[in-house]
């Protein structure tokens, strides 16, 4: 190699810049781990961080404590991660598990492929039927309705709406390379805001956040859909 | 990302100048990954060792990186914006030239009820670089897409992905079909995406199970007895 000037960009700057950051939270291997169960101990709401608002609203609405239901949520940011969802869930029972009575997650399949029921399993925990949470907010019928009308529809919640430049915009890297756009949106029609509350400052962000991905706007206000059911049945009221 | 510092290309010998193109790939410079492959055919290199050696190679790297969690997949898109960059330019010319045969057609698709294809691009630069004439049959393919594409390619390989949950079973439908008409047996169907594993592929009968873009393309050489 000669000593000619080169660029300090590549994979070496990179891995000095980052020192392989992700390696701790990087998808670990299963611990295998068969946990028991607390009897006399609470209910816990193992949840993404996306509707940890939606849980403790309902938790409010039905009365339960947050020493009856406790709530622990993982960074919503594992969306975009989904091979990390499973043993981020096993990490976190495998250690706290035999705290509590129960356990629900608040996770769909989530993209984990089956992974995170594996996980489950040995936990003794359940989570919601669905395959992620557009589904279980707009319920299996009435999502698939949406689906079957318009295969393209890029589905928002309350959450992402609000998050919309952190989780949607920025974790595309669209802030730094917007003629992305076409790449990762291209194939979509609608934006579909499928509401949990009824908030008309969340509408208009909906709004603007369609337009910028250059989509049709769709709103649907859906409210807490299947979780309610769930947290309902978790806390046993 | 680099610093953005000014580089002649141009003054760099053919080992650096590899180099600097595999760090702008991984860089995702689309421009500088351009001019570097002019700058090595001018130089009189044969177009498939710039492929291999410095985009190919580069995107080996990316996807190492992908797998172990260093690069996400906005800057795995930016690289492989920078690897068609260079493919814009060796395309033609491998197009043209006796000198490397093809691997054979590779004919590949989403599924049906499914519209992502970030993965499946991905995938189809890998196999393009890999040698592979590559016929891309887009997204939301029904079973007809793929049996048209087999009676008019004749492909070495299918491949079919999925993002969703809800999408990736029809992988299953397709390889019934295929079995069905008698023609899995003879012609190999690799499978990938976010939500699938090994366990699934086997479950449906599929040939092989691609990780990602990377290893699905290390695969498809296997299966056409290429791997080197």
């Amino acid at each position: 190699m000669s000593d000619a000037a080169r660029r300090t960009g590549g994979r070496q700057a990179r891995l000095g810049r980052r020192a392989r950051p992700q390696e701790a939270e990087a998808a670990q291997p299963e611990s295998l781990v068969t946990t028991s169960a607390n009897p006399d101990g609470p209910v816990l709401v193992l949840a993404c961080g996306a509707i940890a608002n939606e849980i403790i609203a309902l938790r409010e609405q039905l009365g339960v404590t947050d020493d009856a239901m406790v709530l622990h949520c993982l960074p919503a940011e594992l969306h975009n991660r989904p091979g990390q969802i499973a043993p981020r869930v096993d990490a976190f029972l495998s250690e706290h598990r035999h705290k509590y009575s129960r356990v629900i997650l608040g996770y769909g399949d989530c993209g984990t492929g089956g992974a995170l029921d594996k996980v489950l399993e040995r936990h003794e925990a359940n989570r919601l039927p669905h395959a992620h949470c557009y589904e279980f907010f707009a319920t299996t019928p009435r999502f698939n309705q949406i689906t079957d009308a318009e295969i393209g529809s890029y589905f928002v919640t309350d959450f992402l709406v609000r998050h919309f430049d952190r989780l949607v915009w920025e974790g595309c890297g669209l802030d730094t390379r917007p003629e992305m756009l076409e790449t990762y949106f291209g194939n979509y029609r609608d934006l579909v805001y499928l509401a949990q509350t009824d908030n008309p400052d969340l509408q208009t962000k909906a709004q603007e956040a369609a337009a910028r991905l250059g989509l049709n706007y769709v709103y649907h206000k859906v409210g807490y859909g299947d979780l309610a059911e769930a947290i309902r049945e978790a806390a046993d009221v | 990302m680099s610093d953005g510092e000014e580089i002649i290309l141009r003054d760099l010998s053919d080992a650096d100048l590899v180099e600097q193109m595999k760090d702008d790939l991984y860089d995702g410079m689309a421009a500088e990954v351009h001019e570097g492959t002019q700058i090595l055919l001018e130089r009189g290199w044969d177009a498939n060792d710039v492929l291999s050696e410095a985009l190919v190679e580069g995107m080996r790297i990316v996807g190492i990186d992908f797998r172990d969690g260093i690069l996400f997949v906005p800057e795995v898109l930016q690289c492989a914006g920078a690897m068609k960059g260079g493919m814009e330019l060796l395309r033609p010319i491998l197009a043209a030239s006796d000198s490397k045969a093809s691997l054979g057609t590779y004919v590949i698709g989403t599924v049906k009820g499914d519209i992502h294809d970030i993965g499946k691009n991905l995938v189809g630069m890998m196999l393009e670089g890999a040698g592979f004439e590559v016929i891309d049959l887009g997204i939301n393919n029904p079973v007809d897409n793929y049996l048209a594409a087999i009676d008019k390619h004749n492909p070495a390989i299918m491949g079919m992905s999925a993002l969703l949950t809800t999408t990736m079973p029809y992988m299953g439908v397709v390889i019934e079909e295929l079995e069905k008409r008698g023609i899995l047996k003879n012609l190999p169907v690799m499978v990938g995406g976010a939500p699938l594993n090994q366990e699934f592929a086997d479950a449906i009968g599929a040939t092989s199970y691609g990780r990602d873009a990377a290893v699905s393309a290390e695969l498809a050489k296997a299966l056409v007895g290429r791997n080197r």
